[in-house]
Formats: structure tokens, C-alpha cells, sequence
């Protein structure tokens, strides 16, 4: 039987690695912005499940916002990471450190 | 009276003055010597009639106020006028010599680029000392007191691009700021003790005040009253010139002339002796007070007639002349011969200014020379000044008839009746002083007028005596000089001109003592001539022909035989050597301690500039968390967010 311990034991474990993947990737924007991603669906996980073990349709509803918003949301970053590449010939993080103060 | 009358006397001087200040260009040089004497002459004629209305009308004195400034814890600031017969007799000198001295700067500042702006000073100057003497509160007479200071400043700095003109004025306003220290605190005192700036109420609670006693140190305790009179008459000591704050008048003689008759001889000097008559009820009550008064003046009286004589400044020994009799002034204050005092204030504005409009002429004649050396001989060439200025000398040196013998032997008898302590000591100088001030006074004039000519080659060929602009003030002070003593002296002193205005306690009555004595100014005068003080004033005349006139080479041989005692004079007591080389080094020394420990390294140093550092040492701090790398904002964040949620969870 999957319980909601199960899920949202999931639901960390997708966030832990998509923090992580912030973090320790230190070459490609490009896993960045998947990253992110992996960390919305973390979040949505977690809404589905309550939704679930409540019996509330709320969640789900939230979720569908959510979606949409990381979609526009990951077409915007693309958009900014071409122009990005098209500046600077480069999609490294290393390089990309021009808001240092 | 009308306060409306009573305040276009101050009034009509200060508008003169702003005009011929503000638009003295506009209006021209004729102009703002039309203006200004106009108001002056107005003020003098308003005066005059406010003198009348006291003494042939009988109307009562006048005490008011015309506007209230503001009440601050129920103490009033106010602008009123006290009118009774002492000031009214102030008005009147001090508006009258002003006036002689409006017409004598026609001539004398005739070819000066800064005419209309000392016309503007003078009667500004008029303004200052008509709201002191008329004042009925201490705050207006801390006003008119510091503007006449103010003025003061200003005219001895008159040619502001001579360094000497420089730093006598601000001489003058750094030692006037001494004795205008205790003058504060003497206001303080009567605030403090009554509440009230009034004179009135001052007045009235003077007896109650005397009661108390105030600690100043540990188990010591002083008298209240007698405290507030000696800080006050410390105001007067740097007004007035007294010992030791009397450095800077001497100096004050790099303004023009017509400042030194006015300012440093008739009016501002006597502020504090008018100062310590109108506070005759406070300072009556206090004998101590009164003791130092007498024994200041008395110093001042002999010891600054002395420097007269060794110096050689035309300007310089009538300006010690009056530091001479301001300590007769003083004295009579300290002996409680309060009306002796103004007596011989009035007499003395008149003759002295004389003197000093006299040597201004002579100075213009001789083409701004002043070293009486190259002089000599000038009666011929200048008749009408030698004439005036012998009745100016002969009214300082006390020869009976003459105004200045009236009141200087009135105040000599005063203090010899007098049983106050010190008043021995008193009496000795100032008899010793008569005998003074006639030798430096004929010195001068023997040396001025008398003997070979010694002009110079230059005065020889400049050479030209004065116009009538600056002669006719000189006859018309003549005139008051030769008889104003012999009209005056009965109702001032023993007719109970004063009334109310001065208060004598009965143990006191000093002055109603040598009353009793008199009978009429001619018997005065020829009381005079029995041997006293005439005759020593007599000695000092025959004594001053002989070293000048007779025996020229006498003098050289003096100076020999007592060198130290001339080293002494010469150098004025070393009194400004002290000033300049002890408190002005210490005052020095604290300032640049000030300046370096406090100002740049605490101040600066460590508050201004260490704030400022310290920011930019936090800013570099904290500008290296601002990697701007991505992942270390983000990994910031969930830093923060884990450090929230630990806080929310378990309380840490």
C-alpha cells in the first residue's frame, strides 16, 4: 500500500536532487533551468498527494496554475538564454557572474 | 510723557543710519551727511524737550514699555523706556557731543572713501547708546550695551586694511567679551533672585536679596546681592576700562578721531559708570561691592594718569587721560556719590571730546601726524583750537570756574568724607592724580602748542588749519566745557536734582555731607583756591613748563636716573606684554589642544570619518557574499529558508 509518507518521501527526494543539481552544476544554464523544473514538479507532487489523502480537489486545481506558470516560465528562460548565448558565446555558469557587486 | 515722543529718539538716529548705511550711494555723500546729522539733531531737540518736560513741567518720570518682544516662562523681554532725570541728562549729553561730532566728520573724514558708511556707523552708535541709557530692563541694556560694542568694533577697525586698526578692534571686543562675561552673570543673578528682568522689580527686591547668601565654594558663603553687583561692574570694568580690562582703549585710538571723542571718551566708555548709578538701589546695599568699586577706580584713577606722561602720541595721552578720569568716575561710584559721578561724567564728555575733536584738528592740520615731538609752536598757526582746546585743558585739570573743577572737587570732598574701607587709599590717589593729570595734560599742550616749531618738512609744506565745519563744534563744546559746572552744579548735586532716580542709603550720604558746606558755585570756586587740590593742579602746570619749555634737557636726565620705573610706563605695566605672552599663549595652547585632540581626532578623526569607515569596512564585508553566481544565491537561499523553518520548528 503507498501511503502519504511514501509520496511525500518522493516529493524531498525530487527537491533534494534538484537543489542539489542548482548547486553543484557549475557548466550548463541549460540544467538550471531543468532544475527548476524538477523542482516546481517537487512542489506539485506534494500538492497532488495532499489533495489525494484530503479528498479536496483544491490541489489539483493549484497544480494545473502551476504548470502553466513554469511553461511560461521555462519560455521565458529560454528565450533569455539564447539571447544569453547570442551576448556572451557561452551558456557557462562559471562565466556568468556579472551581478557581482 | 508721550512714548511716542520718547521713541523716535533712538528711532530716528537707526533710520538715518539705515539709510545712509543701505543706500548711501544712492543719496550721495551730501546726502547721507544731511540725513543722519538731521536725525541726530532731531533726537538732541526731542531730548532737550524731554529734559525741559522733567524740570520746568514737573512731569513725573516715565516708565513703560512700548513693545513686548516675548514672554518665556514668565519672564518678559521688552522693549520700555525708563525717562526719569538721569537718563534724561544722559540723552541729552550723549545726543548733544554726537551731534558736534556729526559736524566735525564733515571735515574731518572730508576726503575718505568710506564716508557715508562711518556717518552710518556714528549714528548707529547714537541708536546703541540711547537704547542703553534709556532702557528700563536688563535685557535692552545687555542690547545696547553689546551694540555699542558692536559699533565700537567696527569704527576702530574703521580703516580695515591697517593690521595695527585690526588688531585693536578685535582687541577691543575680545576684552570687552571678559568683563561682558561677569555683566551676564550679574543679569543672571538679579533673574534668578527675582524673576524678573525689570529694573523695577530688581530694585524693590534689592534689600531681600542682600539677606540671602549664595555658595560659591565649599562652606563659603557670600552675599547674593554683593555677588551680582561685582559681576555686574565687571560688565562695567570692560565697558568703562577699568584695571585690568583696560588694555584695549589706548589701542581703540587707531579709529578715526571723531570715533575717539565720541566713543572712547564721551559716551560708550561711560556706560558703565551710567550702569552702576542706575543701579545705585542694588549696589547700595552692598558696602563690599562698593569697596571694590572704590578701590578699582582708585588704581585706575592714579596709575593710568602716570603712562600719560611718558607718552608722545597727541591721541595716545588724551586717550590715558581718560582711562584717568573714568577711575575718577569709579571712585565717586564707590564712595556712593552716585550723583558726583554722572556730574562728572557730563562735564567730562564735554571737555574731553573737546580735547580729542582739538587733537583731531591738529592731526588734520599736520597731515595725519600724531607724534607730538614734531609738533610745537601751533598757537600761532591754529588760534582757534589752541584757545578751545586751553579751555578743554584747563576744565581736565580742574582750575576753579572751569566745569571740571566743579565736579572733580565735589568728588575729591566725597571721598574724603567718605568712611568706606579703602577710602583712604582713595582719597591719596586721587589727590595724587590731580597733580598727574595736570602735568601730562600742560606736557601736551606745551608740546603741542608752545616752544620752537618742529615740523617736519613734510607738515611744513602740507600744512593748512581747519574750516569752520570743524571749528564750530569745537567752540560749541567750548562753551558747556567753561561754564557748565558753575550752572549746574548746585541743582545736580545738592538740590536733589536726581530724586528717585539714584538711591543713597543716609549712612552713605556723602555727597549731602559736603552739602552742608556749600554755599553757591562762586564760593566753591574761590573755596577752591585755598591750598588743595587747585594748588597741586597748580604744581603739575609749573611743573610741565619746566620740563618741556624751560628746561627741555631735564627729561632725558629723569629717564636716566629712574630707568626701571620709565621702562615700567613705557611698557604700560607689562599689562599687555601678560595679556599677550601668558593668557592669550594659554588661550592659544588650549585651542590647538582642542583643535588637533578634539576636533581632528575625536571629532573628526574618530566620529565623522570613523563612521564613515566603518561603513565602507562592512560594505567590503559584505560585497564578497555578492558573488553573482547563480547557485550560491540560490544555495543562500535555502540556507535562510532551512535556518527559517529549523526556527519555526524547533524553537531554536
Amino acid at each position: 500500500m503507498i501511503t502519504l509518507g511514501h509520496m511525500l518521501t518522493l516529493s524531498a527526494v525530487l527537491f533534494a536532487i534538484s537543489v542539489a543539481g542548482i548547486f553543484l552544476n557549475r557548466k550548463n544554464v541549460l540544467l538550471l533551468l531543468m532544475c527548476i523544473e524538477l523542482l516546481l514538479l517537487a512542489a506539485n507532487f506534494n500538492f497532488v498527494a495532499f489533495s489525494r489523502y484530503l479528498g479536496q480537489l483544491d490541489g489539483q486545481i493549484f497544480v494545473f496554475f502551476v504548470l502553466t506558470v513554469a511553461a511560461a516560465e521555462s519560455a521565458i528562460g529560454l528565450a533569455i538564454l539564447v539571447v544569453l548565448f547570442r551576448e556572451r558565446r557561452s551558456i557557462n555558469v562559471e562565466e556568468l557572474n556579472r551581478l557581482q557587486g | 510723557m508721550n512714548p511716542h515722543l520718547l521713541l523716535a529718539i533712538p528711532v530716528l538716529p537707526l533710520l538715518a543710519a539705515l539709510l545712509a548705511g543701505l543706500a548711501g550711494k544712492a543719496i550721495g555723500r551730501a546726502g547721507a551727511a544731511a540725513v543722519t546729522i538731521g536725525a541726530v539733531a532731531a533726537s538732541c531737540v526731542l531730548s532737550c524737550v524731554v529734559l525741559e518736560q522733567l524740570l520746568v513741567e514737573h512731569v513725573p518720570a516715565f516708565d513703560g514699555t512700548v513693545y513686548g518682544w516675548l514672554v518665556s516662562d514668565g519672564v518678559r523681554m521688552q522693549v520700555g523706556f525708563l525717562v526719569d532725570h538721569l537718563s534724561a541728562l544722559m540723552m541729552v549729553v550723549v545726543t548733544f557731543v554726537s551731534l558736534c561730532v556729526h559736524v566735525y566728520t564733515i571735515g574731518y573724514m572730508h576726503d575718505d572713501p568710506g564716508f557715508q558708511r562711518f556717518f552710518s556707523y556714528i549714528s548707529l552708535f547714537t541708536f546703541s547708546m540711547l537704547m542703553l541709557v534709556m532702557s528700563n530692563n536688563f535685557m535692552q541694556l545687555f542690547f545696547g550695551w553689546e551694540a555699542v560694542g558692536v559699533v565700537s568694533y567696527l569704527l576702530i577697525g574703521f580703516w580695515y586694511t591697517r593690521p595695527s586698526a585690526v588688531f585693536a578692534n578685535l582687541k577691543a571686543f575680545l576684552v570687552n567679551r571678559v568683563g561682558d562675561f561677569g555683566f551676564v552673570l550679574g543679569i543672571a543673578g538679579v533673574l534668578y533672585y527675582t524673576g524678573s528682568l525689570d529694573y523695577r522689580d530688581a530694585f524693590a527686591a534689592a534689600p531681600d536679596i542682600a539677606a540671602k547668601s549664595m555658595t560659591l565654594f565649599q562652606g563659603h558663603g557670600w552675599s547674593a546681592l554683593t555677588l551680582i553687583c561685582i559681576c555686574l561692574f565687571i560688565g562695567a570694568m570692560g565697558k568703562s576700562a577699568q584695571m585690568p580690562l583696560h588694555v584695549w582703549l589706548p589701542d581703540s585710538m587707531e579709529g578715526p578721531t571723531p570715533i575717539s571723542a565720541l566713543i572712547h571718551a564721551a559716551t560708550m566708555v561711560t556706560a558703565g559708570i551710567f550702569m552702576v548709578a542706575r543701579m545705585s538701589p542694588l549696589f547700595e546695599y552692598s558696602d563690599a561691592a562698593l569697596s571694590f568699586v572704590l578701590v578699582i577706580g582708585a588704581t585706575t584713577a592714579l596709575f593710568m594718569g602716570f603712562l600719560g606722561i611718558v607718552n608722545d602720541d597727541i591721541k595716545r595721552v588724551i586717550a590715558y587721560s581718560t582711562l584717568s578720569q573714568l577711575g575718577y568716575m569709579t571712585v565717586a561710584l564707590g564712595v556712593s556719590g552716585y550723583s558726583v559721578a554722572i556730574f562728572h561724567l557730563m562735564t567730562h564728555a564735554f571737555f574731553k571730546a573737546l580735547l580729542f575733536l582739538a587733537a583731531g584738528a591738529v592731526i588734520i592740520a599736520m597731515h595725519h601726524e600724531q607724534d607730538m615731538r614734531k609738533m610745537g609752536g601751533l598757537r600761532r598757526r591754529m588760534p582757534v583750537t589752541y584757545w578751545t582746546s586751553m579751555i578743554g585743558a584747563l576744565a581736565l585739570i580742574g582750575t576753579p570756574f572751569f566745569s571740571g573743577f566743579y565736579s572733580k572737587d565735589a568728588l575729591i570732598e566725597a571721598v574724603h568724607a567718605s568712611t568706606r574701607y579703602g577710602a583712604g587709599y582713595a582719597y591719596l590717589c586721587v589727590l595724587a592724580g590731580v597733580f598727574v593729570t595736570a602735568l601730562y595734560t600742560f606736557r601736551m599742550m606745551f608740546l603741542t602748542f608752545h616752544g620752537e616749531e618742529r615740523l617736519d618738512h613734510h607738515a611744513q609744506e602740507h600744512f593748512h588749519d581747519v574750516g569752520w565745519d570743524m571749528k564750530a563744534p569745537l567752540v560749541a563744546l567750548a562753551i558747556p566745557s567753561l561754564i557748565i559746572g558753575y550752572l549746574t552744579v548746585q541743582p545736580i548735586l545738592f538740590g536733589g536734582y536726581f530724586g528717585e532716580a539714584i538711591k543713597v542709603l543716609q549712612a552713605h550720604d556723602v555727597v549731602g555731607e559736603i552739602g552742608r558746606e556749600f554755599h553757591g558755585p562762586a564760593a566753591f570756586a574761590l573755596h577752591g583756591l585755598l591750598p588743595g587740590p587747585a594748588w597741586l593742579a597748580a604744581l603739575g602746570v609749573y611743573t610741565a613748563w619746566l620740563f618741556v619749555l624751560k628746561h627741555p634737557e631735564w627729561g632725558a636726565d629723569v629717564r636716566r636716573r629712574a630707568g626701571w620705573f620709565y621702562r615700567l610706563l613705557v611698557n604700560k605695566y607689562y599689562f599687555d606684554w601678560f595679556n599677550e605672552n601668558v593668557l592669550a599663549r594659554i588661550g592659544r595652547g588650549l585651542g590647538i589642544v582642542l583643535w588637533r585632540g578634539g576636533d581632528q581626532a575625536l571629532i573628526d578623526g574618530a566620529v565623522v570619518n570613523g563612521s564613515a569607515r566603518m561603513v565602507g569596512w562592512l560594505a567590503g564585508v559584505t560585497r564578497r557574499l555578492q558573488s553573482g553566481f547563480l547557485y550560491s544565491y540560490a544555495f543562500w537561499m535555502i540556507i535562510g529558508l532551512a535556518a527559517l523553518l529549523g526556527w519555526f520548528l524547533y524553537g531554536i
